[in-house]
């Protein structure tokens, strides 16, 4: 049995709360909500937290509410939660494609959408899916809260905007005036649609590759694009070359190809034993070719 | 689908589940208790006093070892001791004797050969306080290079590991061959048709999902050791602790309570149950030592780890003639399978497997690399699943190559019904089979002939229109199995026989108690072998307790591994409820005051021949053999018997499998949309239970073909070391099984009976890679080595496979 090493918990049921413990226990100290990521480095031991603040009673962090034009995404909510949420679905149904393929049932039910962020795996999903919706982070810390693009959250493997002592509160992704599926657009309403695709070796394993697209189309024309890539090494899990492939384009196949073709070549993956750099490299641009695909479909239903 | 015998297919025979008498769909007694969460496994003992191992491990495949200072752990508070390779030298158990005639180091003395080697022991009052002391502990090492790639192994210059061994200079363990090398080459140079290929059958683990543990317990009054361990053999390793410990053997108890899954696993002795015994003698307190995940899959029993050339001879109009093949097993450090003695590459030299071939020849070299040590486990039938792959994939090879349909080619070269019993050009004898039959009910339940007209059509369209789609594949293995080992003249393990014993004994009011040498990992023996005794004496399985898993309540036997529990303690099962039946119509004549000559068996019952009114149940005869009752000469009273089995032969199961996958080109995943399994092991006791056997291997299957392996990167660092690395199937990677039956009795065990437990897990890898090869035969694919992940199938269609073994470039 792996057991992690001596550590000191606390358990918080405020935002307020946490903050002061963050404040008091300083650089060691981690915050723990699911725990699927933390919990099995503490127990390997490649993480050695002097002391683990608690926050799955904090249930302000745990709606997921529409504000202000705006889906907001509660930093507690758990995978399983997001998933199963109508509202989310509706307007974003790449959240769905990408709960979807999240881990297992059983992990979904306990993991965070803010754990996951982060974390910060360099192959986590919802990095890449609320990269390419354009969404931001609201992170609260003892001298107020701002607000970070998402293309801004990531500074590294494992590592995050998020200083010690701050909190990442919620993501929020704006929500464009739209029409219904296949109505004409008109006076700034978008067609919407977004999709997500992964290839993994086994149901529940990370991605070897993984792609989300969202579109906005105005006029018969792609009025703005959003491309989201995980596990290839795309700086900020975007690929805003290939999104410049499809502005004010009019979408087709091969102008979907190319968005694709334009996202391999500007990601950098690694080999390991998911698969080898090039592999993943061909996968960056079919997955995006086929998020794409399905996003247009999804507008036009 | 033909049945015989006593397979009934009713939810529960002819009785309902408390009154059935014998073989059919009975409800397993033990999961009564895992389905409540009561099972009871090694990590459930809680003795009194009891103290905590944890292990020290290198982080080095290949070091000498310069140093090892415990100061600081020794000085930890809960510390109460820190065992070394010196403390065991000085002890003389710093290595300990292999299955495979070789020693294993203990804790290292001199170097570690592999990543995740034992180096320490420390003992402490918590599991927490162990783990924390091992941090303490401070070793230094010289890095050595190491031997990574077998192929490399024997290369001249190659770093030497076992330098232990006195005038060793290479790392080659052994050469082997079987079959007639001269008449092979022969037919093959005359053939009009030969086809060689290279294959890995790579390195997997069985990954049971309880890992290996132990709970020591020294007492220093009595001087007995009694261990609680995850064990597939309580009585091989009683006395294997005796021969290494030196311990009196009738001092020594094992006890194997529930086991979570063994799959092979569990059938050596590991460092870590001899530290936890030397733990409790050194500490006067029982020690639990419980492997973690990946101590379980860096340092335990691998298996496979075969590089193969195969090479097929044949005439044009598709008659294979010949065979042959080339072996590289990669053993690792220490050479520790375990198999019969006689045959350090297991029974590999079945693989000719189903077919009537002239002739046949392999070599196979075994040589040391530095790995854990291992080779023999996962439900392989001692390497049988590498033969099976190999000849399956060979066979698919030559229907390719000759433009042959696969299954017409196997139809046209299987051993059929009249050949049996079979002799094979490498010296096995096949009891029974009717092999065409069973692939033809195979092709049947699968829709054969529509599935290749489906994929006719898919390729055409794709072809015509360019049409993107996954690309349909379908692939036949037929496999033979050898089970049941074995006959005690040509196998052993440590020079122990391959028989095991079973005693039954009937206590007065006619209920029974079996108790067997076999250990259960999960396989429902307290079911079979009740169902066994209840069909023999014609009294309830409810009637029948098993005992099973403690060395001081039972018969001394092997243990369970190889399909051997059917094969061999079944039988035996069924000779010792025979003698007590026999015992019985002894004492039902002196009750019937009858000639015992004159009373004939009905189920249950013996009766006077011809008079069925007059008659005694088995209740009523345990009764009277217990009680005043003047008996006969011949009987001394009770009606209890002893037995050792020790088979004639081997069983020989057998089954076509078809799988049908799905590829998609443009990611390189494979979806196995169908699988069809029809198995023939004989007669089956418990329908349910072989078909739950079947299903277990089945996954095993997907899991070796699509995703797991154990690979190593160029320093010896295990790549697959937990379940993020290492990946076990799950339903969703697995189709919803069809399966058939064929019911081709054994003609030499008591029962007709030839074991399955690992049939399944030895015959589908093949179908799932032939069916994804036929997949890619657009791409001009001929072969692919597993596993078929998606970066491996994609690098396969643009024709740059990587070694699936090495860390991927």
């Amino acid at each position: 049995m792996q057991v992690p090493a001596n550590f000191e918990y606390e358990k918080a049921t405020t935002v307020e709360e946490t903050l002061a413990l963050l404040a008091r226990h300083g650089d060691e100290a981690r915050v723990v909500a699911g725990g699927h990521s933390l919990l099995p480095m503490m127990k390997l031991r490649l993480a050695q937290p002097e002391a683990l603040i608690d926050i799955n009673d904090v249930a302000e962090l745990a709606r997921i509410r529409i504000e202000g034009g705006m889906l907001c995404v509660g930093a507690l909510v758990r995978h399983a939660e997001l998933l199963d949420s109508p509202v989310a679905g509706e307007h974003f149904p790449i959240l769905h494609d990408a709960e979807r393929v999240i881990a297992d049932p059983v992990v979904r039910n306990r993991g965070t959408v803010g754990g996951s962020l982060c974390q910060a795996d360099p192959s986590e999903d919802l990095s890449a899916a609320f990269g390419a919706l354009k969404a931001s982070a609201v992170i609260r810390g003892p001298d107020g809260e701002r607000t970070v693009s998402l293309r801004e959250f990531h500074t590294g493997p494992y590592e995050t905007v998020v200083e010690p002592g701050e909190l990442l509160i919620e993501l929020r992704i704006p929500i464009r005036p739209g029409v219904g599926g296949g109505g004409p657009p008109s006076g700034g309403r978008y067609q919407h649609g977004s999709a997500y695709e992964k290839v993994e070796r086994r149901v529940g394993d990370w991605p070897l590759a993984a792609a989300g697209a969202a579109l906005w189309l105005e006029g018969g024309r792609i009025a703005d694009a959003g491309i989201g890539l995980t596990a290839v090494r795309a700086e900020h899990f975007v690929a805003p070359e290939a999104e410049e492939v499809l502005r004010g384009a009019v979408p087709s196949e091969e102008v979907f190809a190319e968005a694709g073709r334009v996202a391999a070549e500007h990601c950098d993956p690694g080999s390991d034993q998911r698969g080898p750099a090039d592999y993943k490299r061909h996968l960056a641009g079919e997955l995006t070719t086929r998020a794409l695909r399905r996003a247009y479909g999804r507008s036009q239903a | 689908m033909s049945a015989s015998g006593p397979n009934g297919h009713g939810p529960n025979g002819h009785g309902g589940p408390n009154g059935h008498h014998g073989f059919g769909r009975v409800a397993r007694k033990e999961d009564a208790r895992f389905i409540r969460g009561q099972g009871n496994y090694v990590d459930d003992i809680k003795l009194p006093g009891m103290l905590y191992g944890a292990i020290l491990r290198s982080p080095h495949a290949h070091a000498r070892l310069l140093s090892v200072d415990t100061a600081a752990a020794e000085a930890h508070p809960q510390v109460r001791a820190v065992i070394t390779g010196e403390t065991l030298a000085g002890l003389n158990l710093a290595w300990m004797p292999t299955l495979s005639n070789d020693v294993q180091a203990v804790l290292a003395t001199d170097k570690v050969r592999y990543q995740g080697q034992e180096v320490a022991f420390v003992v402490a009052e918590t599991h927490y306080a162990a783990r924390d002391a091992l941090e303490l502990i401070d070793v230094d090492y010289e890095a050595l290079p190491p031997v990574v790639d077998a192929r490399t192994a024997l290369d001249d210059g190659a770093p030497l590991i076992r330098d232990d061994v006195e005038g060793r200079t290479d790392n080659r363990i052994f050469d082997w061959e079987a079959g007639d090398a001269e008449q092979t080459g022969r037919v093959f140079d005359d053939a009009e048709v030969v086809i060689a290929q290279d294959m890995l059958y790579p390195r997997v683990h069985p990954a049971p999902l309880e890992t290996c543990g132990i709970v020591a317990d020294m007492d220093k009054v009595t001087g007995k050791l009694t261990v609680h361990t995850t064990t597939q053999a309580p009585h091989a390793h009683r006395t294997v602790y005796a021969l290494v410990a030196g311990l009196p053997e009738h001092k020594i108890r094992v006890v194997s309570p529930d086991i979570g899954g063994g799959f092979g696993n569990k059938v050596g002795i590991y460092p870590g149950y001899v530290c936890a015994i030397v733990g409790s003698i050194v500490t006067g307190r029982p020690v639990k030592w419980m492997e973690d995940r990946s101590e379980n899959l860096m340092t335990t029993s691998f298996a496979r780890d075969y590089h193969m050339r195969g090479e097929i001879a044949a005439t044009r109009d598709g008659r294979i003639r010949g065979l042959r093949v080339e072996v590289l097993a990669d053993h690792g450090a220490f050479n520790g399978t375990a198999q019969p003695t006689k045959f350090p590459a297991g029974f590999f030299h079945v693989f000719t497997g189903s077919y009537d071939i002239e002739a046949a020849h392999c070599a196979v070299t075994g040589v040391y690399t530095n790995k854990a040590p291992g080779g023999v486990a996962y439900a392989c039938s001692f390497r049988i699943t590498e033969a099976a792959y190999l000849v399956e994939r060979m066979i698919d090879l030559l229907a390719a190559e000759l433009g042959t349909d696969p299954a017409e080619l196997r139809l046209r070269n299987l051993l059929r019904a009249e050949q049996f019993p079979y002799s094979s050009p490498t010296g096995w004898e096949y009891d029974s089979g009717d092999y065409p039959r069973t692939l033809r009910t195979a092709m049947d339940i699968a829709g054969y002939d529509e599935l290749r007209a489906e994929q006719a059509d898919r390729r055409a369209r794709a072809a015509d229109a360019r049409e993107d789609g996954p690309l349909m594949g379908i692939g036949i293995s037929f496999f033979t199995e050898a089970v049941g080992a074995g006959p005690r003249k040509h196998m052993d393990i440590l020079g122990l026989g391959m028989a095991d014993g079973a005693e039954l004994r009937v206590h007065p009011t006619g209920k029974a108690v079996l108790r067997i040498s076999v250990q259960t990992q999960g396989q429902g023996h307290e079911t079979t072998f009740a169902q066994i005794v209840a069909h023999e004496l014609g009294i309830p399985v409810d009637d029948v307790d098993v005992v099973h898993g403690d060395t001081d309540q039972t018969p001394f036997g092997l243990g369970t591994y190889g399909s051997r529990s059917t094969p061999v303690s079944g039988a035996a099962t069924a000779v010792v409820a025979r003698k007590v039946r026999e015992r019985a119509r002894i004492v039902a004549g002196a009750m019937l005051e009858a000639d015992p000559e004159d009373l004939e068996w009905t189920p249950g019952r013996w009766i006077v021949r011809g008079d069925p009114s007059s008659g005694a149940t088995m209740q009523e005869i345990a009764m009277a053999a217990h009680g005043s009752l003047e008996l006969p000469d011949g009987v001394e009273g009770h009606l209890d018997a002893t037995t050792v089995y020790n088979p004639p032969n081997l069983t020989y199961p057998f089954g076509a499998y078809i799988a049908v996958v799905d590829v998609d080109p443009g990611t390189g995943k494979v979806t196995v949309r169908r699988f069809i399994a029809v198995d023939d092991c004989g007669v089956r006791i418990n329908p349910m239970i072989v078909e739950g056997q079947v299903h277990g291997g089945l996954a095993d299957g997907v899991g070796m073909a699509l995703m797991q392996v154990m690979a190593f990167d160029e320093d010896g660092n295990h790549l697959g070391a937990s379940f993020m690395d290492y990946l076990l199937p799950t339903s969703m990677e697995c189709p919803s099984w069809e399966l058939g039956e064929t019911v081709t009795p054994s003609p030499h065990h008591p029962l007709g009976a030839k074991g399955v437990g690992e049939s399944a897990t030895v015959g589908s890898p093949a179908a799932i890679v032939n069916a994804v090869v036929d997949a890619l035969h657009p791409y001009g694919v001929r072969h692919a080595d597993m596993p078929l992940t998606p970066a491996n199938v994609w690098r396969v269609i643009q024709g740059r496979p990587f070694r699936t073994d090495l860390a991927i470039q």
